[in-house]
């Protein structure tokens, strides 16, 4: 993986997916490792972000490695109109690798192409967001001791959210059963179904959040959002419907888990938190031992 | 009695693109760039056609395409035929094939692609044939043939 950028998530392989995973294991064990402190990084956030810019800066801080960057262009030559390629151009004689989000999408695969040194996607746009799914694959390898062959409900906004897309195209690699929870109006693209589609995987899609819930693996829950509807009628009808309660999880296997990409509304009842299902904040912590392992390895330091 | 009829008859040598969908004739024009040439060209369009409905059909003078460059109308005539006129006969008939890769003439459908905010010449792989969709090299995204819009 030395060298490589991470853009998209199909741009790794299974067996790569795997070993980023086993790295973020090994660097739970053992967090505080000097292994980057003869590299620069650069994180270039051209729109905020807090979770995802500070578990970067946090993974690389415990590293050892220095951070250079911004997290608001605002404050930049972006602001003087200079060219993503041309910022790109120039932060890549500074640093070893740069961390980059921005809200156009193929951004990130367009400053690959230019920079001289690796991409590591922390989201562009509504396109990819790599290392989410990677951190998403490693709570779900942790809670669940394997990835192969689970049953993973995606429930809520299956149309617009990246955060599912990604993770079904990487999913789709271990014998998953997926099961599609959404109002009408938000189901799962036919694009991405015709991925599972391709490799004979079954797949199940409702409306209806109460249904099967017993049979899940994983819950990865979504934000049903109001600007994605037409009709606001519509939306009064179906907000309360993708709301997960803690009175739901009863009949659900022991070791089902709660998945959320945050910040969460109201999707999940505050009432699931102290649930031994609730696993949403563990989720963000391991973001922080996934990264150390995708910075690491594309490095080449491990 | 002048002959008021224009001549539009037959060329020495060229080439000629027919069955093109009357809808799709002014891209093929800007797909091949036939605004910037100079040679003799005469359109046609709307013309009537049995198998298409309407029609339209593109006479070259002096023109002669490579393969690589014809078939980038695909997109947009997917049934388009031509034939290579030398002498005033037709010496070579070919259809056309849309190609795996698409570079630069297309300009992808979303409006949030850096493609469509910075200097970059698009690129999309051709994921179906058939029913012609494009997918962007950069934002992921599928462009179908009724969006389709020549850069």
């Amino acid at each position: 993986m030395k060298n490589k950028n991470l853009v998209s998530i199909t741009d790794f392989t299974k067996e790569e997916y795997l070993r980023i995973l086993e790295l973020a294991a090994e660097f739970e064990k053992n967090p505080r490792q000097d292994i980057l402190n003869a590299y620069v990084i650069s994180t270039l956030f051209f729109e905020p972000s807090t979770r995802t810019r500070l578990s970067f800066e946090t993974a690389i801080n415990g590293l050892g490695g220095r951070v250079i960057g911004f997290s608001d262009s605002g404050a930049t030559s972006a602001s003087k109109g200079e060219t993503l390629h041309d910022t790109i151009k120039m932060v890549s004689n500074y640093a070893d690798l740069i961390v980059m989000r921005h809200p156009l999408e193929g951004s990130a695969r367009l400053a690959s192409e230019v920079s001289s040194v690796p991409i590591v996607n922390a989201g562009d746009g509504a396109n990819q967001h790599p290392t989410q799914t990677l951190l998403d694959m490693y709570s779900i390898l942790k809670t669940q001791g394997t990835l192969e062959n689970l049953k993973i409900f995606m429930v809520g906004d299956l149309k617009y959210g990246r955060t599912v897309h990604s993770l079904l195209q990487a999913m789709s690699k271990f014998n998953t059963t997926f099961y599609f929870i959404s109002p009408d109006e938000l189901k799962m693209p036919p694009a991405y179904k015709l991925v599972l589609d391709e490799i004979g995987l079954n797949y199940y899609e409702g409306r209806d959040l109460n249904e099967f819930l017993d049979e899940a693996d994983i819950i990865y829950m979504t934000r049903v959002q109001q600007e994605r509807f037409t009709d606001p009628i519509e939306y009064e009808r179906v907000k309360n419907a993708y709301i997960l309660r803690r009175e739901m999880l009863e009949g659900c296997k022991e070791t089902m888990k709660v998945l959320h990409p945050l910040p969460r509304v109201n999707e999940i009842h505050t009432d699931v938190d102290d649930s031994p299902h609730a696993y949403y904040f563990d989720q963000a912590r391991n973001g922080v031992y996934t990264r150390m392992a995708i910075l690491s390895a594309i490095l080449g330091v491990k | 009695m002048k002959d008021k009829r224009l001549s539009v008859s037959a060329i020495k040598n060229g080439t000629v693109i027919d069955h093109i969908p009357a809808e799709a004739l002014f891209k093929v024009v800007s797909i091949l760039k036939l605004d910037s040439i100079d040679n003799m060209i005469t359109i046609g369009n709307s013309l009537e056609s049995g198998k298409l409905g309407k029609k339209g059909i593109i006479k070259l003078s002096e023109v002669f395409f490579h393969d690589n460059e014809i078939n980038k109308i695909a997109m947009v005539a997917p049934c388009a035929k031509l034939n290579i006129i030398r002498n005033y006969e037709v010496a070579d008939k070919k259809v056309v094939q849309i190609p795996d890769e698409i570079v630069g003439i297309v300009k992808c459908v979303n409006p949030k692609c850096i493609t469509n905010n910075e200097e970059v010449t698009t690129r999309f792989k051709v994921v179906s044939k058939a029913e012609v969709k494009l997918k962007c090299h950069y934002c992921e995204k599928i462009t179908d043939r009724d969006n389709i819009q020549i850069t």
